[in-house]
């Protein structure tokens, strides 16, 4: 039997880090004894992203450009934030990314360990001959009140990684699970925060017990021992968990990979498999990495890397992410954009926005997926595909092929940083862009600062949130353009 | 082949309202108001009124739907009556209905009326348009100002022209137009504007400024049709008639085809050939007397210049800076004071502008009065500049 395992990762990081200083400052007066958390950044979201677009992300990071997709046979979406709770979130992935149809989608939620039990579910799937090569992805961001500790201990980022037979980095040995009713934290649907139990009490009954009982039956299913172990990841937002359960378990502590806790925040579902991601893009080949998670049990997977580590070249490194970061010091930019404070939308934030789903399904390629058409006939090139041709003077019928536009670079042909228009982060950026090879939108533009912008500048295009209709309890996705 | 339109159709009558923030009107005095106006001047009853078009684009806050709010206001004695919509030119659009019912001879006697209130929606600007159930979901969520500001950003990058350039001579063209503006009674705004003051003014979407954007107002403005020989057979002489009405509509190209740079109006340059050929004007420069443009915005006006080959391209910053566009300039443009000090009730503008050809080429123009025009044009836009409908209607003297 050939081997299963990981041959790719990549990671996803919002491009703004809020500052935890500006949070702990502004809420001193009402929480002093959080000033003391005050220290470093997390990751922040734009307003526009949510798990299932920072997923997008994470997988075209591993997917790269290439327009065929089809060897994609199985995807996992892991979150305890799927925008949906009856809609396939997995499925609005798949139509992002333009996955056959075929692609088996499956959402695995309502816990923080959904992330390493997406992989394990992966991982047996391949390994069964179910599927030949299957995405993983993990992606949360998670609400928290004001002047809470989990405002500043949590973090808003994805994660995905590709489980294959071939071109291994990581070797899958194996895994165990354990499912307890232990309850840290809980939220009902309709719910927008957790509620939380006393944390001595999750440190001392929940991480320091379930975890090391999770690690012990994997070390007696593989006949392995700590002392073995190269990489221990753990998430905990506990300072020194980590260190602790590595000692009952016999792991060397300086093997624990460090938490990110001071530049990302802990990404929830994501966490796990980001701390893999950060370990993967510097192991040397025939390291052991064990696979950790906490969240009404645990589990534990064990990785051997083997010698294609040497060739791995991430899209970009975790590393290279959190130092590419923009510092956020507006708290109350945060706030707004998670919907924490009632602000003054002002009559054009009224507008009706509701999504004909008609129009969605028939247009569903090019919405979801950014896919225009090309002329057969003349070759030319535009969005969105038209039964006649757009060609000048020649308007051809019935002759548009499939063309997408996702992954191609485009250029600035004309833009507005409007303050009319309602925004959630006004200015609103938006104009025309002129894609590489042909082909044109007028789009709204994101991740963008007052004065970044000129004709000429080179974007690329992600998927967001366009609008939430508040009404109806609907998000509606597209494409913006993101400066490259 | 076509014979055009020229010195088939003259005007009978004209009125317009007094626009501006009409909180004291309803849409049917607005209406009313324009139209007593024009029956006046054309001195006939509503009896002679064979056939009439109503121009009315936003029904939720106006006066809603079909043709049945105009004949109402007006008690019009049940003939036609014809809603037609076109975006911002749809005031032009209720004009050509009429005119093009005299020239055919379905009608002896035709009615144009455009309205609309906008001042019922409780915030400035427009109310945002419904484009349907699929451009909601792939367009840009913008405004006007944004989309018509794109032509500054595309023109700055095509005609290497710097922002603060660009900005200064957008702000001459709206402090031309307040200086007019301050002339007429029937503006909304009738207060002149420094350079200083238009270049400080709060940003509304970059580059344009507060003075780049015309006003939001209510208003209405109405035109009576019919042939150059019953016109005179009432009793009309020194009859102003209809020299050319062209109208040019995007099929997407802008929009969808890399062809299109952004710095220009593809419809504009289609409908002004079209116009001055159907006018026989062969060198605009020299023979258009005046102009009336849809200066919706400070740039769409400078634009627009080199659109209807008035200016050579590239050269509409000098034009404007020079003085050429100016009251006192070769071709005075908005000497009413444009959409800038009228503001923009959809419906009415091109009318409006018709208004002003109208009285300019009679020498009923007042302290505005130009010295003996005898060409006037109006060019009415409706959409955006990557997506729009083109209007120009040329008017002079029915012997000339």
């Amino acid at each position: 039997m050939s081997d299963v395992g990981i041959s790719s990762i990549a990671g996803y990081l919002p491009r703004l880090r809020l500052s935890k200083k500006s949070v702990s400052q502004a809420n001193a007066w009402l929480a002093p004894n959080l000033v003391g958390k005050g220290k470093g950044t997390r990751a922040m979201a734009n307003w526009d992203e949510d798990s299932v677009t920072m997923s997008v992300e994470a997988i075209r990071r591993i997917l790269g450009t290439n327009d065929d997709r089809s060897h994609v046979d199985s995807l996992f979406f892991a979150s305890t934030t799927m925008p949906f709770s009856d809609r396939l979130n997995s499925g609005i992935i798949r139509a992002a990314l333009t996955l056959e149809e075929q692609t088996e989608c499956i959402d695995i939620a309502s816990t923080l360990k959904s992330g390493t039990s997406a992989l394990i579910q992966a991982l047996d799937k391949v390994k069964s001959g179910n599927s030949k090569y299957s995405i993983v992805s993990a992606a949360d961001k998670r609400k928290a009140r004001a002047a809470s500790p989990q405002e500043l201990d949590f973090g808003d980022a994805s994660v995905a990684l590709s489980v294959d037979t071939d071109n291994l980095i990581a070797k899958y040995i194996n895994s165990s699970s354990l499912s307890i009713d232990f309850i840290d934290h809980f939220r009902q649907p309709g719910e927008e925060f957790d509620y939380n139990w006393e944390e001595r009490w999750i440190r001392d009954e929940g991480f320091l017990k379930i975890v090391p009982k999770a690690i012990n039956d994997l070390f007696d299913k593989t006949d392995i021992d700590g002392s073995e172990i190269d990489h221990f990841i753990i998430p905990s937002v506990f300072p020194r968990v980590d260190q602790m359960i590595a000692k009952k378990c016999g792991i060397d502590p300086d093997k624990v990979v460090g938490n990110m806790a001071l530049t990302v925040g802990n990404t929830g579902s994501a966490h796990s498999l980001l701390m893999l991601a950060s370990v993967l893009e510097r192991a040397k080949p025939g390291e052991k990495i064990l696979v950790c998670s906490f969240g009404n049990g645990s589990d534990a997977i064990l990785f051997e890397t083997t010698d294609n580590i040497k060739n791995f070249k991430p899209h970009q490194t975790i590393e290279n992410l959190i130092e590419t970061g923009v510092e956020e010091n507006n708290y109350l930019k945060y706030l707004t954009f998670n919907d924490l404070v009632k602000w003054e939308k002002g009559m054009r934030g009224e507008q009706d926005r509701k999504t004909a789903l008609t129009t969605l399904y028939r247009h569903n390629d090019a919405i979801m997926g950014l896919v225009g058409g090309k002329c057969s006939k003349t070759g030319t090139i535009q969005y969105p595909a038209s039964p006649i041709s757009v060609s000048p003077n020649s308007p051809e019928l019935n002759t548009q092929q499939p063309y997408k536009f996702a992954e191609r670079k485009a250029k600035i042909l004309s833009w507005s940083a409007d303050y009319l228009s309602f925004s959630i982060n006004p200015p609103n950026h938006y104009g025309v862009v002129d894609f590489e090879g042909g082909g044109r939108i007028m789009i709204d533009f994101t991740d963008i600062e007052k004065g970044e912008i000129d004709s000429g500048m080179e974007v690329k295009m992600v998927f967001r949130v366009k609008i939430v209709d508040d009404i109806r309890g609907f998000t509606r996705y597209f494409w913006k353009a993101i400066p490259v | 082949m076509a014979t055009g339109i020229r010195d088939k159709v003259a005007i009978l009558g004209m009125g317009c309202s007094k626009f501006g923030e009409r909180w004291d009107a309803s849409p049917e005095d607005l209406m009313v108001e324009s139209y007593v106006e024009a029956m006046d001047d054309a001195g006939i009853e509503p009896n002679q009124l064979d056939a009439a078009w109503f121009s009315h684009h936003i029904d939720d806050i106006g006066a809603g739907k079909g043709g049945t709010p105009m004949s109402i206001a007006l008690r019009l004695p049940n003939i036609a009556v014809t809603r037609v919509e076109n975006y911002c030119a749809s005031g032009s659009e209720a004009f050509r209905g009429a005119v093009y019912a005299v020239a055919a001879g379905a009608a002896d006697i035709a009615i144009a009326v455009g309205m609309e209130k906008l001042k019922d929606t409780g915030f400035g600007g427009l109310s945002p348009t419904n484009y349907g159930t699929l451009t909601p979901q792939i367009g840009p969520s913008g405004s006007a100002p944004g989309n018509f500001a794109q032509l500054a950003t595309a023109y700055r990058a095509k005609h290497n022209v710097s922002a603060e350039d660009l900005k200064r001579a957008i702000a001459h063209v709206s402090v031309k137009s307040h200086a007019n503006g301050a002339k007429n009674p029937k503006a909304h705004l009738q207060k002149v504007v420094t350079e200083e003051q238009v270049l400080n003014a709060p940003m509304i979407a970059e580059p344009l400024g507060l003075f780049d954007c015309c006003g939001v107002s209510d208003g209405a403005a109405a035109a009576i049709v019919t042939t150059p020989e019953i016109a005179r057979s009432l009793g009309k002489d020194n009859l102003i008639s209809v020299k050319a009405l062209q109208l040019s509509v995007s099929n997407g190209l802008e929009n969808q085809h890399n062809s299109w740079d952004g710095s220009y109006f593809h419809t504009v340059r289609i409908a002004a050939k079209k116009a001055y050929a159907e006018a026989g004007i062969t060198k605009p420069r020299e023979q258009v007397s005046m102009m009336e443009v849809h200066d919706c915005f400070s740039v769409t006006e400078l634009v627009t210049m080199e659109d209807l080959f008035i200016s050579e391209e590239g050269a509409a910053v000098k034009d404007v800076m020079d003085g050429f566009y100016d009251a006192d300039g070769k071709i005075p443009c908005q000497i009413d004071g444009g959409l800038k000090c009228f503001g923009h009730p959809i419906g009415a503008s091109g009318l409006r502008m018709l208004y002003e050809m109208y009285l300019q080429l009679q020498g009923k123009a007042g302290p505005r009065q130009l010295a003996n025009p005898s060409i006037g044009l109006t060019h009415n836009l409706g959409g955006q500049p990557a997506n729009n409908v083109c209007s120009i209607a040329i008017i002079g003297a029915h012997d000339a």
